[in-house]
C-alpha cells in the first residue's frame, strides 16, 4: 500500500510540471500585460519609463521559456516569487492570509452538506416517490437552479435589512476590537452564517442526488434481498448492509471536491465582501499578476492530484473487495 | 475599479468605463439643510470602498482606493482648496521669480511625522529625488521633468530651479511628501514597493494615523492628535472593502456603513423614500470623468471633419444621459468640466439634428445608399466596429444608443465588447480600432498636452486617435510654458473652440459623482472640488455618536 502510494506520487511529478507549463503558456498568451494595466489604468503620463522599468523588474522582456525556467527553478525551492501588484508582497503571504477564511467557509459548508445530504438521499431513496421524496426533489432542484447572488441578496434583505438579525457582509463588525472574547467569536460566526447558508443550499442538491441514486442502485441488489430474507430488521438492512455500499461512490465525489476547498466562490465572496481566495484569484487575473495566478494554480493542481490519490486509497479502505483483489493479484 | 484623483499632479487619467465613480469631484448641489449641532470629538466613520487598496506609499501606486486612503495619511507642499485654487499645505508660502524659473517654498515649522520626527526641507528634497530616480516605479516622475535642481536653503526653505518655465510647476508639488529618515534606503534601491511601510505602519504628516490594514477587508485609521491643522473631530475612520454595489447599498440601508458612492439607479430610484432621506444626505456633482466616442483619425472616413461633425449632430447626448445615467450627468462640449474656471461655454455646439448630420455626410461624399439603407461611397458601405470595455454596463449602453442613432443617418456600427486589458493591448495601443467608447479622467490643471498634441502618438502615448492640428499644438505648448494664470486662460479658451469645431472625438458627458453620507455627520460643505476636501472638519454632535468605543 505504501509502495503504491509512493509510486503514484512519483508519477504525479511530471504531470504537475506539465500542468504548470501549459498554464504558464496560456496565461502569458492572454492579451494584456501587468505593466499595461499598471501604467495605463490611471497614470500613463505617456512615460514609457515605468513600463520599461516594470518589464525589466518582472523579467517580462525575456523569452517565455527562460521566464518559465526561472520560475520553475525558484518553485523547486518553494519560492513562489513576489506579486506583480504594486504591493510587491510574496505570493505565499498573499495566499496565506486569504486561505484560512476560504478553508473555514468551505469545510463548514462541506460538513453541513454531507451531514444533511446523506440522510436526505437515503430517506428519499428508501421512500422513493413518497411525499418526502417529492418535496426534497423539488427543494433540491430549486436549490440547484437558484442563482447564488440572487439568493444571497434576498437573504441579506430579509435577515440583514428587514429583520436585522444578521450582519450583511464582511467578516467582523466595525467595533470588533472592542468586544469581549466570546462576543468576538459570536460576531464572527454571525457574519459567516449567510455565506455558508447560500453556499450550502446550492451544494446540497448535487450530493443528496448522488446519495439517492447510489442508494437506489444498492437496494435493488440481491444481497439486500437476502438480508431481508434472513429476517433482519429494515433499519439494519438499510443502515448497515445498504448504506456502506452506497457510500462508495460518495467517497470518490468527496475526494474530488477537496481541491475545491481552497478555491473560493467568487460570487459568494464578492457579494458578501469576504476577502478569500476567489477574490484574490479574480483580481490577479484582471491585473495579470502572473506569480499569484501561478502560485494558486500550483497549489490547486497539487491538491487535486493528492486528493485523487487519497480517494483511491480510501476506496480500498472502505471497500474490502478491492483490498482482497489487490492481495490476490499480488500472489 | 480605479478612479481619477484630484490630488495627483496634472496628469490625465485614462479610465476604464467599468464602474469608476470618480471622486475627483467638483461642485454643486447639496440636498439637505442640516441643523448644525456642536462640534465634538469622537465617533467612527465607515466608508465603503469598491476596490482593495494596493499599498500605503501612494507615490508608487496608481489606483483610486489607495489614493483615497493615502490622502488622509500624507500631505503635499501644496494642495487644491475647495475652489480648485492651490494653497499651501506643508508649505507656508511660496514665491516665483519673475522669469518663472525659480520657485522658493517656505515650509511650516513644527510639523512632525507620525513617528514624532520633525518634518524638514530634507524630506522634500528626498521626495523629489525619489520621484526622479529612474529605479522608482512611479508613474508621476514626468511631473518633475522640467526641474533642474532642488536645494535645501535652510531646514525650512526649499529652492527649486526650473530649466524652462512650466505652468504645472507649482501643482506638481502636491505630490505626497515621504519621510526621508524611514524610506531612504529603500528609495535608493528602487524598492519602495517592497518597503514595510507600503504594507503596514506608513508614516506621513497627515490628519490620520495608520492603525490596521486587512487586505480585501478593511483599512482602519485613527485621528492624529498632533495634526498641524488641529486634531480631526472624527476619531476613527474605517474603510470597508465591498466589491458589490448591491451589497454596499444594503449595508447603507442597514446602517452598516456611513458613506458610500451610489450608482445612478440607486441614487435616482432606490433612495427616494423618507427613511433613507432622513438617515443619509445625498450629494451630486460633476465628477472629473467624461465619456466620449473616439474615432481613429488614421481612417480616411474619420479623417474628414465633416463626418465627425455629422456624428456629433446625429448623437443625442441628452438621450444618452437620460438612458444611461438616468439624467445624472452633464453634457460635455469639450474636455473641461462645466462650472470650473477653465470651462469655455462659448464654443460651437452640436444640437441633435439628424437632417444636418445627413447633409454633412453628403458633403463628405456619402451620397448613395444601398438596399439596407446604409450609405455607400465608391461602392463601400459605411460600416465600422464600435468597441467597448467588458464589465462596463455603461459603455455598452452608450454604444447601443450610438449604434441606433447612427443607423438613422445610414451608418452601421457593429458593437464589440472586449475585456479591458485585451482592448488596451490589442486594439487601442496597436491603433487597431475604428470607433471606441472610452472615458478620460481630467485633473484641475487644464494642461492636456499628452492627449491632443500631435507629437504624442507613440505606441504608449495618449494621443491614440492620431489627432494633429498645428494650432492646437501651439496652444498646448504656450499653455504649459508660463506661470501666469491669466495668460493660460486665453490659450485654453481658444483650445476649446478649436476642439469643438474639429470634434476629434465626440464629447458625450461628464458623469456625476453620487456620494451619500450619514446625516449624523456635520460640517460637510460641498464645493467645486467635492466634499472630501475638509474631512478633518467633519464632526458628529455628541448626542448623535453611534460608535462610542474608540
Amino acid at each position: 500500500m505504501l509502495g503504491y502510494a509512493l509510486r503514484r506520487l512519483v508519477l504525479a511529478t511530471p504531470l504537475l510540471v506539465g500542468i504548470t507549463f501549459v498554464s504558464f503558456l496560456v496565461i502569458h498568451l492572454a492579451p494584456g500585460e501587468p505593466v499595461d494595466i499598471q501604467s495605463d489604468e490611471s497614470s500613463t503620463r505617456s512615460d514609457a519609463k515605468i513600463r520599461q522599468l516594470l518589464t525589466e523588474t518582472y523579467g517580462l522582456d525575456k523569452p517565455l521559456h527562460v521566464q518559465y525556467w526561472s520560475w520553475l527553478t525558484r518553485l523547486v525551492r518553494l519560492d513562489f516569487g513576489r506579486s506583480f501588484s504594486p504591493d510587491a508582497r510574496p505570493v505565499l503571504q498573499k495566499i496565506g492570509e486569504r486561505l484560512p477564511v476560504t478553508l473555514l467557509l468551505n469545510i463548514v459548508e462541506l460538513m453541513i452538506i454531507v451531514v444533511l445530504a446523506i440522510p436526505i438521499g437515503v430517506l428519499s431513496a428508501t421512500r422513493q416517490y413518497s411525499t418526502f421524496d417529492k418535496i426534497t426533489t423539488i427543494f433540491v432542484f430549486v436549490g440547484f437552479a437558484t442563482p447564488d447572488f440572487w439568493l444571497a441578496l434576498m437573504l441579506m434583505i430579509l435577515f440583514g435589512v428587514q429583520l436585522g438579525w444578521l450582519p450583511i457582509s464582511g467578516l467582523r463588525s466595525p467595533t470588533w476590537e472592542y468586544l469581549a472574547f466570546w462576543a468576538q467569536q459570536w460576531d464572527f460566526a454571525a457574519h459567516l452564517a449567510l455565506p455558508i447558508l447560500v453556499a450550502t443550499f446550492g451544494g446540497l442538491a448535487g450530493f443528496s442526488r448522488y446519495m439517492r441514486q447510489a442508494m437506489l442502485e444498492v437496494v435493488r441488489q440481491d444481497y439486500i434481498q437476502s438480508a431481508r430474507a434472513k429476517g433482519l430488521a429494515e433499519s439494519v438492512v438499510i443502515g448497515k448492509h445498504a448504506l456502506r455500499n452506497a457510500l462508495l461512490p460518495i467517497v470518490t465525489v468527496l475526494g474530488l471536491s477537496l481541491p475545491g476547498l481552497i478555491g473560493g466562490s467568487v460570487i459568494v465572496e464578492s457579494i458578501f465582501a469576504i476577502p478569500g481566495m476567489g477574490q484574490l484569484m479574480v483580481q490577479a487575473v484582471f491585473e495579470r499578476d502572473y506569480p499569484v495566478i501561478m502560485g494558486n494554480l500550483v497549489i490547486v493542481a497539487t491538491l487535486t492530484l493528492v486528493a485523487n490519490l487519497i480517494a483511491d486509497l480510501t476506496y480500498s479502505l472502505v471497500d474490502p473487495r478491492i483490498r482482497v483483489a489487490a492481495r490476490r493479484s499480488r500472489r | 475599479m480605479r478612479c481619477g484623483v484630484v490630488r495627483l499632479s496634472g496628469l490625465l487619467l485614462l479610465i476604464a468605463l467599468a464602474g469608476c465613480g470618480g471622486e475627483g469631484e467638483s461642485a454643486l448641489d447639496v440636498a439637505a439643510g442640516q441643523a448644525p449641532g456642536k462640534p465634538a470629538y469622537g465617533d467612527t466613520y465607515i466608508e465603503a470602498l469598491q476596490g482593495n487598496i494596493s499599498g500605503l506609499i501612494p507615490n508608487v501606486l496608481s489606483d483610486g482606493p489607495s489614493f483615497e486612503v493615502a490622502s488622509m495619511l500624507y500631505n503635499g507642499l501644496v494642495r487644491y482648496d475647495k475652489d480648485l485654487n492651490l494653497r499651501g499645505e506643508l508649505a507656508e508660502s511660496w514665491q516665483y521669480s519673475r522669469d518663472c524659473l525659480d520657485l522658493t517654498f517656505k515650509l511650516r515649522r513644527n510639523v512632525r511625522w507620525h513617528d514624532h520626527q520633525p518634518f524638514t526641507a530634507a524630506d522634500v528634497v528626498f521626495t523629489y529625488e525619489t520621484m526622479v530616480n529612474p529605479k522608482t516605479p512611479t508613474a508621476y516622475g514626468g511631473d518633475f521633468k522640467a526641474v533642474e535642481s532642488v536645494q535645501v536653503v535652510d531646514p525650512y526653505t526649499v529652492h527649486v530651479r526650473y530649466k524652462h518655465p512650466s505652468a504645472k510647476a507649482l501643482q506638481s508639488w502636491s505630490i505626497w511628501i515621504l519621510p526621508k529618515h524611514l524610506l531612504e534606503s529603500y528609495a535608493r534601491e528602487g524598492k519602495l514597493r517592497e518597503a514595510p511601510q507600503n504594507r503596514a505602519n506608513p508614516v506621513g504628516t497627515g490628519p490620520y494615523l495608520f492603525k490596521e490594514w486587512k487586505p480585501g477587508e478593511k483599512v482602519v485609521l485613527v485621528a492624529n492628535p498632533e495634526y498641524f491643522e488641529g486634531r480631526p473631530y472624527i476619531s476613527r475612520v474605517v474603510y470597508r472593502i465591498i466589491p458589490s454595489s448591491a451589497t454596499t447599498f444594503l449595508e447603507l440601508k442597514a446602517k452598516g456603513v456611513d458613506g458610500a458612492k451610489l450608482t445612478a439607479l440607486q441614487f435616482k430610484r432606490q433612495t427616494e423614500y423618507p427613511a433613507f432621506r432622513k438617515a443619509y444626505t445625498k450629494y451630486q456633482y460633476a465628477a472629473n470623468v467624461y465619456v466620449y466616442l473616439g474615432m481613429n483619425l488614421r481612417d480616411a472616413r474619420f479623417a474628414d471633419r465633416r463626418v465627425r461633425q455629422a456624428f456629433a449632430h446625429a448623437i443625442d447626448k441628452r438621450e444618452i444621459i437620460d438612458g444611461v445615467r438616468l439624467g445624472l450627468a452633464r453634457e460635455a462640449t469639450g474636455p473641461y468640466k462645466p462650472g470650473t474656471p477653465q470651462y469655455n461655454p462659448n464654443v460651437h455646439q452640436y444640437p441633435y439634428d439628424p437632417a444636418k448630420a445627413r447633409a454633412l455626410l453628403a458633403q463628405a461624399g456619402w451620397t448613395e445608399t444601398n438596399a439596407d439603407g446604409i450609405l455607400v461611397k465608391h461602392g463601400v458601405p459605411f460600416k465600422f466596429d464600435l468597441l467597448s470595455a467588458q464589465g462596463s454596463d455603461e459603455g455598452r449602453k452608450v454604444a447601443e444608443i450610438i449604434q441606433a442613432s447612427l443607423k438613422d443617418i445610414g451608418v452601421q456600427a457593429e458593437i464589440r465588447v472586449i475585456e479591458w486589458a485585451a482592448l488596451l493591448k490589442e486594439y487601442i495601443k496597436k491603433r487597431n480600432f475604428e470607433g471606441v467608447i472610452l472615458a478620460w479622467g481630467i485633473t484641475p490643471d487644464p494642461d492636456q498636452y499628452d492627449i491632443w498634441h500631435s507629437s504624442k502618438q507613440g505606441p504608449d502615448e495618449l494621443n491614440r486617435i492620431g489627432y494633429a492640428n498645428p494650432e492646437v499644438d501651439e496652444l498646448l505648448e504656450k499653455g504649459r510654458s508660463t506661470c501666469v494664470e491669466a495668460d493660460r486662460k486665453k490659450y485654453y479658451d481658444r483650445l476649446q473652440e478649436v476642439l469643438a469645431e474639429d470634434q476629434p472625438i465626440v464629447f458625450l458627458y461628464f458623469r456625476d459623482g453620487l456620494p451619500v453620507v450619514s446625516s449624523r455627520v456635520r460640517g460637510i460643505v460641498p464645493a467645486p472640488i467635492g466634499i472630501n476636501y475638509n474631512f478633518n472638519e467633519w464632526f458628529v454632535p455628541l448626542n448623535l455618536h453611534r460608535y462610542t468605543a474608540g
